[in-house]
């Protein structure tokens, strides 16, 4: 049977437009771009050159704004750090949101011990940054907050706007992880008011290995990768052309499909919602019901384990995520690597619980008979599981003395 | 579908030996690992220190299935001393390995087990 994918908060494929642009660029152009007194270096440069300018316009930026780097995991390293190297003579201390993506939060020992303190800003049931909590957070010596601008676990949008002007009047440098909302959504920097962002490729459709950050001009930012003058200074390396180019292809077609994209994954992704609460019962969504990804469906069933649901989902052609700590790390040394997601426990759903969370990513590709299969699919499975639960029966059990 | 576990691990959580409970049992076991939120419950008839039938109910990932269903197999018409030397690398082995972090899994299936036991040793008196 054809694969059903609904995972595409872990990646997207590559539109195959966008490898018909890239493809040119690793024999026939496969000059370097700094060779640009060379005629083999003049077309890559200038390649690179026009995607930088599509990258900038999908998200309202200047083209002299964005950083090319290797993936989003990089792009988060270069703010954190380089932006705290920055500015540390005005303070050693920083905020994350509770729901930051691992490459933010394990940043968190090493800038410590480079002096720094690390503190976390709260988030509520939905997953929305508590305002209060960031306004008790903040100190005269705050040089930086880390908020992300759309979790791709739970789903949920942040208001980036309202704390980057709370931010702004205490001229404390703003940075916010985008890999989960831009191309998926309409993103706008300068509207936003952040200071920099994270732009993930392989989220949208372009190819793995390659992201950027966006640094509002006038930012100050201490190179971590050092080395050539490549992008400014900021990061040293030759560029990745052909994932550069197919990054700026996939961020034009984002632009230009947006509206018909995220029309489409609403209806699809509200489709699955309401068939998904009428036909399961102890269902639970994660996230916020309303500002939410596009396409996004997140939840947890009672009674019923996250790693196999995925499993039986999986056997059944179905591919998606779960926050459950089983499958979170499991080829680890041992069962230390074994942990509820942070995510979930941030949100208030008790770790014992946090097993049986699931992520329905949607796609531009998918259709409505997929969300129409993946419905009539998952009813059996989740009554197979929970027929072999213990706590199920018990549960019953107790049910039935009550009634 | 290649994937971290063995084909047999895959075989036992699709098809579960032995799955369900014994509403006459002589020894029930059950045990949970809360690092993973697994739960675990055995159920033994015994008769002449020799377990007739054993069922078991389990709420967990692939692995704690698999660890269950694989237990019941081995230790179906075994001697209580029998069953009672079973390792959870035995366990382990006879579902052709786990990966590194799920090896918890199949010491639940042995904790079970002994809970179980211990259970009709006490109600025996």
């Amino acid at each position: 049977m054809k694969r059903i994918y609904f995972d595409h908060s872990s990646t997207t494929p590559v539109d195959n437009r966008v490898l018909d642009a890239m493809l040119p660029y690793f024999v026939e152009h496969f000059g370097n771009p700094s060779s640009i007194l060379i005629e083999e270096g003049g077309r890559p440069h200038k390649a690179v050159e026009e995607a930088r300018e599509k990258i900038a316009r999908l998200i309202g930026a200047q083209m002299n704004e964005i950083i090319f780097t290797s993936s989003a995991t990089e792009s988060n390293n270069m703010a954190i750090k380089g932006l705290a190297l920055a500015n540390k003579d005005k303070g050693k201390h920083i905020l994350f949101s509770d729901i930051e993506h691992f490459s933010i939060m394990n940043q968190a020992d090493f800038m410590r011990n480079l002096g720094f303190e690390i503190d976390f800003i709260q988030v509520d049931n939905y997953g929305v940054v508590d305002m209060d909590d960031l306004a008790k957070k903040v100190r005269d010596d705050t040089v930086l907050v880390s908020v992300m601008h759309a979790n791709l676990e739970i789903g949920t949008i942040e208001p980036i706007k309202e704390i980057a002007s709370f931010l702004k009047e205490r001229e404390i440098v703003f940075h916010s992880d985008g890999t989960g909302s831009c191309g998926r959504i309409p993103v706008d920097v300068k509207d936003l008011g952040v200071d920099s962002m994270t732009i993930s490729s392989h989220q949208f459709y372009g190819p793995k290995g390659v992201a950027a950050l966006y640094l509002k001009n006038g930012m100050r930012l201490s190179s971590i990768m050092h080395g050539g003058f490549q992008e400014m200074g900021y990061r040293a390396g030759t560029e990745n052309v052909p994932g550069i180019v197919g990054f700026g292809e996939a961020a034009r077609f984002a632009m230009e499909e947006l509206d018909e994209r995220v029309h489409r994954l609403v209806t699809l992704g509200k489709k699955l919602w309401n068939g998904m609460e009428s036909t399961i019962d102890f269902l639970h969504f994660t996230g916020h019901p309303k500002k939410r990804l596009p396409g996004h469906v997140s939840f947890w069933i009672e009674f019923v384990e996250g790693e196999s649901l995925l499993l039986w989902l999986n056997l059944n052609s179905i591919a998606c995520a779960s926050g459950s700590a089983c499958a979170s790390n499991m080829m680890a040394a041992d069962e230390t690597g074994l942990k509820a997601s942070h995510v979930l426990t941030a949100v208030g759903v008790p770790p014992e619980i946090c097993h049986g969370s699931i992520t329905f990513s949607l796609g531009k590709d998918n259709t409505p008979e997929e969300v129409e299969h993946v419905l009539y699919v998952m009813p059996g499975i989740v009554k197979r599981l929970r027929d072999m639960s213990p706590l199920y029966a018990s549960f019953r059990q107790q049910e039935g003395k009550r009634k | 579908m290649p994937g971290p576990y063995s084909d047999k691990v895959m075989d036992h959580f699709m098809n579960p030996r032995n799955m369900g409970e014994i509403e006459d049992a002589d020894g029930v076991g059950e045990v949970g690992n809360p690092s993973c939120g697994d739960v675990m419950k055995l159920y033994l008839k015994i008769q002449d220190d020799k377990i007739v039938d054993v069922k078991f109910k389990t709420f967990g990932c692939g692995a704690a299935i698999a660890s269950s269903s694989m237990t019941t197999e081995l230790i179906k018409g075994k001697t209580i001393d029998e069953a009672l030397k079973l390792s959870n690398q035995a366990v382990a082995e006879a579902l052709g390995g786990l990966p590194p972090a799920k090896e918890h899994c199949s010491v639940l299936a042995e904790d079970a087990l002994k809970a179980a036991i211990e259970d009709y040793r006490k109600k025996k008196g």
